[in-house]
C-alpha cells in the first residue's frame, strides 16, 4: 500500500506545485462565466420559479469546473509522462494496476473538488445559493468527479500525442459539458433537444448536483444517481481493464 | 539452494513481423559483472525490457534471483534496478524530491540516509535541491543512476549509461558501479562502447537479430575468436599457401589471421621461400571490436559451428 501512498502523494504534489495553473486558474474561469452569462442573461430567464438565473448558474458552472479538472488532471498527467517518458519510474516499481488506477484517480478527484469548492466559495461573493440537500451535493461531486478522472485515465492512456487529447477534451468532453444544461433546464430545449440531452450522461451529474442546492430538478435524482453510477462503474472497469493488459503502456 | 541473478528461458518478443527476441536462453550468477552486446536493433534493451516488466514477453519465462518477472513482479521489480536507456526525468521535481518519490514507489519511507550515500558517490550532493530541468544530461544521467539504486537492488541492468556522457562521468560512475558489484551487487550491462564492457565484464553474450550468437567470459572470447593479425604490405603477391589465412585484401596488401605469435615466423618463411619481399609490416592486438564483427557477421547457426554456445 506504502507504493500506492507515494504514487498519490506524487500526483498531488505535481497539482500543488503548479497551484497557479491548476487550481486557481480555473476558479477564475468559472468567475469570468458567472459574471458574463448572469450580467447578460439573469433579466431574461428564470429557470426554477424563485431562483435567480445567478444562483442557479453556480451549481453548474462548479460541477464543470470539478468535471473538467479532473479529466484534465489525469489525461494530462498521463501524457506528460508518457511523452516526456518519465512514466518508467512508475512502470519499474511493484505497484499494482489497481494501485496506479487508485492513486492517478484519487489525486485527479481532490484537484477537481477543490476547484469546484473554490468556484463555489469565490461566487459566495455575488451569490448565496441554498443548500438544500448536502449529501446528494456531495454524493454527485465525488461521482462525477471519479467518473471523469477514470476517463482521463482511459483517454490518457489511449492518447499517443497532445492533440489527440486535445481532440478528446473538445470534440468529446466540451460538448457534452456545454450541452448538459449547466446554462439552462433542458426543460426550456425544444423537444428532440430534450431528448437528445436524455443521452448525455453530463446532464444526469449536472442535474442530480443541482438539485442538492435547490430540492428541484429537471428529472428524479435517484434516476441520476442509478445513470451516472452505472457510467462511472463502466469507465472505471474499462480503465481497469487497459492498465491490467498493460494497454500502451507495458509493449 | 541459490537462484541465479537473472534467469532468462527461451524468451520471445515480437513487433508486428519483426523478432525482436527469438527464443533467448540466458542465465547469470549471483555477483556477476554481465555485458549484453550487440548491434542496434539485436533485442538488447527489448531483452532488459521483459526483464524490468517495461514489456511483457510472448513466450518463455524470465526471473529475478528466482523470482518470476509476470507472475511475481512486486518481488521481481524489488530485486532490480534498472537505468533506462534514455534520458528522462520529472520536471516538477528537484533531485532530492525525485529520489525521495523513487523510494516511496518502492515501499521505502525515511530512505535519506541511503539517498545521500547514493548522491554523494555520484557527485550529486551539490544539486540536491535543484530542479531536474536545471540539470546538464550528464547530471540528469547521475540522478537516473541514483534513482535505480534507491531500493539498494541486488541486481542492476544499465542500458547504455554511458552514451553521450564525458569522460569524468563515465569513470567515476564506473568506479561507483564496481564497488557495488564487489559489494555483491550482480550488474547487468549493454553498451556500445566495447572497450568499455572488456575492461568490466568477466562474462560477455552477444545478441544478434534477436538470438544470442555468443556467450563466454571475456578471456576465452578474445583468446578463442580473434588470435592475432598482421598486416603486411608486399611488393610481390601472396604465396598460395597463406592464401586461406587472409582475412582482407587490398591492392598489395593482405590482412592475415595468426593462430599465435609462434604462427608469424612461419608467415615471414613462407614469403621468404618465395622470394616475396615485405614494404610494411603491423602486428594487430585482438580486441572485443574484432570478435564483435566477426561475429554479427555470420548467422546464428555458424556462430555456434564455433562452439561458443
Amino acid at each position: 500500500m506504502s507504493s500506492f501512498y507515494s504514487l498519490l502523494h506524487k500526483e498531488m504534489f505535481r497539482v500543488w506545485k503548479v497551484g497557479f495553473q491548476t487550481l486557481l486558474a480555473p476558479v477564475l474561469t468559472a468567475l469570468l462565466y458567472l459574471l458574463i452569462f448572469s450580467h447578460v442573461l439573469s433579466q431574461h430567464i428564470e429557470v426554477y420559479p424563485g431562483v435567480h438565473y445567478t444562483a442557479f448558474l453556480v451549481p453548474g458552472l462548479a460541477m464543470m469546473s470539478v468535471l473538467q479538472n479532473a479529466f484534465a488532471n489525469s489525461s494530462s498527467s498521463l501524457i506528460q509522462s508518457k511523452i516526456t517518458g518519465n512514466i518508467v519510474f512508475v512502470l519499474l516499481a511493484p505497484i499494482a494496476y489497481w494501485e496506479f488506477f487508485a492513486a492517478y484517480v484519487l489525486a485527479s478527484m481532490l484537484r477537481g473538488l477543490v476547484v469546484g469548492v473554490g468556484v463555489y466559495v469565490a461566487a459566495l461573493w455575488f451569490v448565496q445559493p441554498p443548500l438544500q440537500f448536502p449529501m446528494w451535493i456531495i454524493l454527485f461531486a465525488v461521482l462525477g468527479s471519479a467518473m471523469l478522472s477514470s476517463l482521463g485515465v482511459v483517454a490518457g492512456l489511449w492518447a499517443e500525442k497532445f492533440d489527440q487529447l486535445a481532440g478528446f477534451q473538445n470534440f468529446i468532453i466540451m460538448p457534452l459539458t456545454f450541452l448538459s444544461g449547466i446554462f439552462y433546464s433542458i426543460h426550456s430545449l425544444p423537444p428532440f433537444w430534450q431528448m437528445l440531452s436524455r443521452f448525455n450522461p453530463f446532464f444526469y451529474m449536472i442535474d442530480g448536483f443541482r438539485y442538492g442546492f435547490f430540492g428541484v430538478s429537471d428529472i428524479s435524482p435517484w434516476t441520476s444517481l442509478m445513470i451516472v453510477s452505472g457510467c462511472m462503474l463502466g469507465i472505471t472497469l474499462l480503465s481497469l481493464r487497459l492498465l491490467k493488459s498493460g494497454y500502451k503502456l507495458r509493449h | 539452494m541459490t537462484h541465479p541473478a537473472i534467469e532468462v528461458h527461451q524468451a520471445r518478443k515480437h513487433y508486428g513481423a519483426i523478432k525482436a527476441l527469438d527464443g533467448v536462453n540466458l542465465r547469470i550468477e549471483q555477483g556477476e559483472f554481465f555485458g549484453l552486446l550487440g548491434p542496434n536493433g539485436a533485442g538488447k534493451t527489448t531483452l532488459i525490457n521483459l526483464l524490468a516488466g517495461l514489456a511483457l514477453p510472448d513466450g518463455g519465462r524470465l526471473s529475478v534471483l528466482g523470482h518470476d518477472v509476470v507472475k511475481e513482479y512486486r518481488a521481481s521489480r524489488r530485486l532490480l534496478g534498472m537505468v533506462p536507456q534514455e534520458l528522462v526525468f520529472d520536471p516538477f521535481f528537484t533531485v532530492r524530491e525525485t529520489l525521495r518519490l523513487q523510494s516511496g514507489f518502492f515501499g521505502l519511507r525515511h530512505n535519506d540516509a541511503w539517498i545521500d550515500e547514493v548522491m554523494y558517490h555520484l557527485d550529486l550532493t551539490a544539486k540536491a535541491n535543484t530542479n531536474m530541468r536545471r540539470l546538464s544530461g550528464g547530471m540528469k544521467r547521475r540522478v537516473l543512476v541514483a534513482q535505480a539504486l534507491v531500493h539498494k537492488p541486488p541486481v542492476i541492468v544499465l542500458d547504455e549509461p554511458t552514451a553521450g556522457v564525458d569522460v569524468e562521468l563515465r569513470q567515476s560512475l564506473w568506479r561507483f558501479i564496481q564497488q557495488l558489484n564487489r559489494d555483491g551487487h550482480t550488474v547487468l550491462l549493454t553498451t556500445h562502447y566495447l572497450e568499455e564492457a572488456e575492461a568490466l565484464c568477466t562474462r560477455i553474450a552477444m545478441l544478434k537479430c534477436g538470438q544470442i550468437v555468443a556467450l563466454d567470459s571475456t578471456q576465452n572470447l578474445l583468446a578463442n575468436l580473434t588470435g592475432y593479425r598482421v598486416w603486411l604490405k608486399l611488393a610481390g603477391s601472396l604465396p598460395a599457401t597463406l592464401l586461406k589465412q587472409v582475412v582482407k585484401r587490398t591492392e598489395g596488401s593482405y590482412l592475415l589471421t595468426l593462430p599465435s605469435y609462434h604462427a608469424l615466423e612461419l608467415v615471414l618463411a613462407e614469403l621468404r621461400l618465395a622470394g616475396v619481399a615485405i614494404q610494411e609490416m603491423r602486428l594487430q592486438q585482438p580486441d572485443l571490436e574484432e570478435v564483435f564483427l566477426s561475429l554479427v557477421g555470420r548467422t546464428s547457426s555458424e556462430a555456434k559451428h564455433v562452439k561458443l554456445l
